[in-house]
């Protein structure tokens, strides 16, 4: 992969200037690069990583892991029922899997309730849809690369040394 | 303190205690430093390699193991000099495992020397160096390594020297501190002068992986060094692993077997948990060992830009995870350089003085640091000199 898309995957605040300082390229080569990049939809937005179990007076939102078994559509296979799917708000990740199960989606609720009535009164219903098994999310340790539990770490490196 | 009626060790007594110490007390007595004096990496070992360790720990490891280091362990160090250099040691007689470098180069050094013999000694360099020279009954003969010469050794120092009746050379690329390697070429030269005087080199290529620009060349790869190399490597750098301490010497099995008469006398045997995790290092480490280098280079280029915006001139090292910034536009001497950069803004490096008498006009500044550190570092520094 280009290194101006992993640096700006692991810190998309990197602003220009410090890329270009990083990887030996002109400034200007690293802006057109980066709009390119917008341009074919490789770079598709940016955004904040939060750990939401450290904000205070705030109600959590649960999630919950959702396998689905689905009956393919003639000529449409996977995609169609997919796409009925993804679309809620609701959904925030949908993948087709290999295995026991056909798709896996993740979904995003105020509460328990919330996810639970998506389930049984959007998601089950559907026609091609045979099966769902709902898992509920307890605590998160570690998402999308992201450890997110505190870790207290004593620093032992010494802060100089020859 | 009142003195001791005792006499203690003329040879320890005679040698300056490091003029860095009170720099480095100043240092640690202070909060909220942002540190870029830090000689190892700050990423932690991969978590395979921990992992490995820890079940052993849980099966019960936790003896000595034979002197020389598990022969598993010698037998892939063997494996990896061969695949590096294309020279084969006998994991049996030729490779010993170390507690760090810092260990085989000692015993190395009470091995093959007898009172007053000569061994040059490039500078700047770490500050064990010389010290272990004297500490083995040596003389330790400093070659500066000149920024004219973009610090590199000069190959006329070299053979000056040679011609003072040197035993051997203390080599070191990539090189702490200033970042310094040698292409194939350019070692050429030195080969040369090493063959023609018949001396010995320890060769200290704890960086090797760390090198940015072409491939690193072991000086034992050139024909018939072996015999006249002793090669001193280890896991704390490239694989992120200095507290686990597991370094090694490969040479002749001559010198193996005397450096091992010392260490099992002194040392025993490494530890087996760390020997233990530099097995699964060298079986499984190389794509972490590929990230840090790729981080590490990507954060040399942004130091090597910064530092000379602010002309602070400074070459781009090869290697290492070092810069060596010439500060002389200052006026200031580097220790004092350093303690105000300390004591003002809280930014920490090393003076060049650490690492050679004279390295005044220089500081080193480590990027083993995160990028965020290194940042702020930065941009306090700018500001820094605009205030002078």
């Amino acid at each position: 992969m280009d290194e101006i898309l992993e640096i700006l995957q692991k810190d998309a605040n990197a602003d220009i200037s410090e890329i270009s300082a990083q990887i030996n390229i002109p400034e200007e080569d690293v802006r057109k690069k980066i709009s390119e990049y917008k341009k074919k939809g490789i770079i598709i937005k940016y955004k904040a990583v939060i750990n939401q179990e450290l904000i205070n007076n705030v109600s959590q939102d649960v999630t919950a892991l959702i396998e689905v078994k689905v009956t393919p559509q003639k000529n449409k296979g996977f995609d169609s029922i997919a796409k009925r799917v993804y679309n809620f708000p609701e959904v925030v990740s949908c993948f087709l899997l290999s295995g026991g199960y056909d798709l896996f989606v993740i979904v995003k609720g105020r509460d328990h309730n919330t996810i639970s009535n998506f389930v049984s009164e959007k998601l089950a219903p559907m026609e091609n849809i045979i099966g769902t098994e709902t898992h509920f999310i307890l605590k998160k340790y570690k998402d999308d690369g992201d450890v997110l539990v505190t870790q207290q770490k004593e620093e032992s490196r010494p802060i100089i040394s020859a | 303190m009142k003195k001791s009626k005792h006499e203690f060790s003329r040879i320890i007594n005679s040698m300056p205690s490091s003029g860095i110490r009170e720099f480095f007390d100043l240092v640690l007595s202070m909060d909220d430093v942002v540190s870029l004096g830090v000689g190892e990496p700050d990423f932690s070992t991969p978590w395979h390699i921990c992992e490995s360790a820890i079940s052993k720990l849980e099966k019960g490891f936790t003896s000595y193991t034979s002197n020389k280091g598990m022969l598993e362990l010698r037998c892939n160090i063997s494996q990896k000099i061969f695949e590096d250099s294309g020279v084969k040691y006998d994991p049996e007689e030729e490779i010993l495992i170390t507690v760090g470098v810092s260990e085989g180069m000692d015993i190395v050094f009470r091995a093959i020397l007898n009172p007053g013999d000569k061994v040059a000694v490039i500078k700047p360099s770490y500050v064990s160096y010389s010290p272990c020279v004297i500490m083995a009954g040596g003389e330790a003969i400093e070659l500066e390594c000149r920024e004219e010469n973009n610090f590199k050794l000069d190959p006329e120092d070299l053979e000056k020297a040679c011609k003072q009746g040197i035993k051997a050379l203390l080599f070191n690329y990539p090189c702490n501190p200033t970042g310094v390697s040698y292409t194939k070429d350019e070692l050429g030269e030195i080969v040369r002068i090493v063959k023609e005087y018949d001396i010995l080199v320890l060769s200290d290529e704890i960086y090797d992986s760390l090198t940015y620009d072409f491939e690193h060349t072991p000086l034992i790869s050139f024909p018939d060094m072996k015999e006249r190399v002793i090669y001193l490597n280890g896991f704390s750098k490239g694989y992120a692993m200095t507290g686990w301490r597991i370094g090694y010497i490969a040479a002749p099995k001559e010198i193996v077997g005397l450096a091992n008469k010392i260490h099992q006398y002194t040392i025993l045997c490494a530890p087996i948990m760390g020997q233990f995790a530099a097995i699964e290092a060298l079986k499984n480490g190389q794509p972490e060992v590929q990230e840090m280098k790729k981080e590490y280079k990507r954060r040399r280029n942004y130091v090597v830009n910064k530092l000379n915006e602010m002309e602070l001139t400074t070459f781009m090292p090869q290697g290492a995870f070092y810069t060596y910034s010439q500060i002389k536009k200052t006026n200031m001497d580097s220790n004092v350089f350093a303690k105000k950069l300390l004591m003002k803004k809280n930014v920490a490096v090393v003076p060049g003085t650490a690492f050679s008498e004279k390295g005044k006009d220089y500081i080193r500044i480590s990027y083993a640091s995160s990028f965020d550190n290194i940042k702020e570092a930065m941009s306090r520094m700018k500001v820094f000199l605009e205030e002078l």
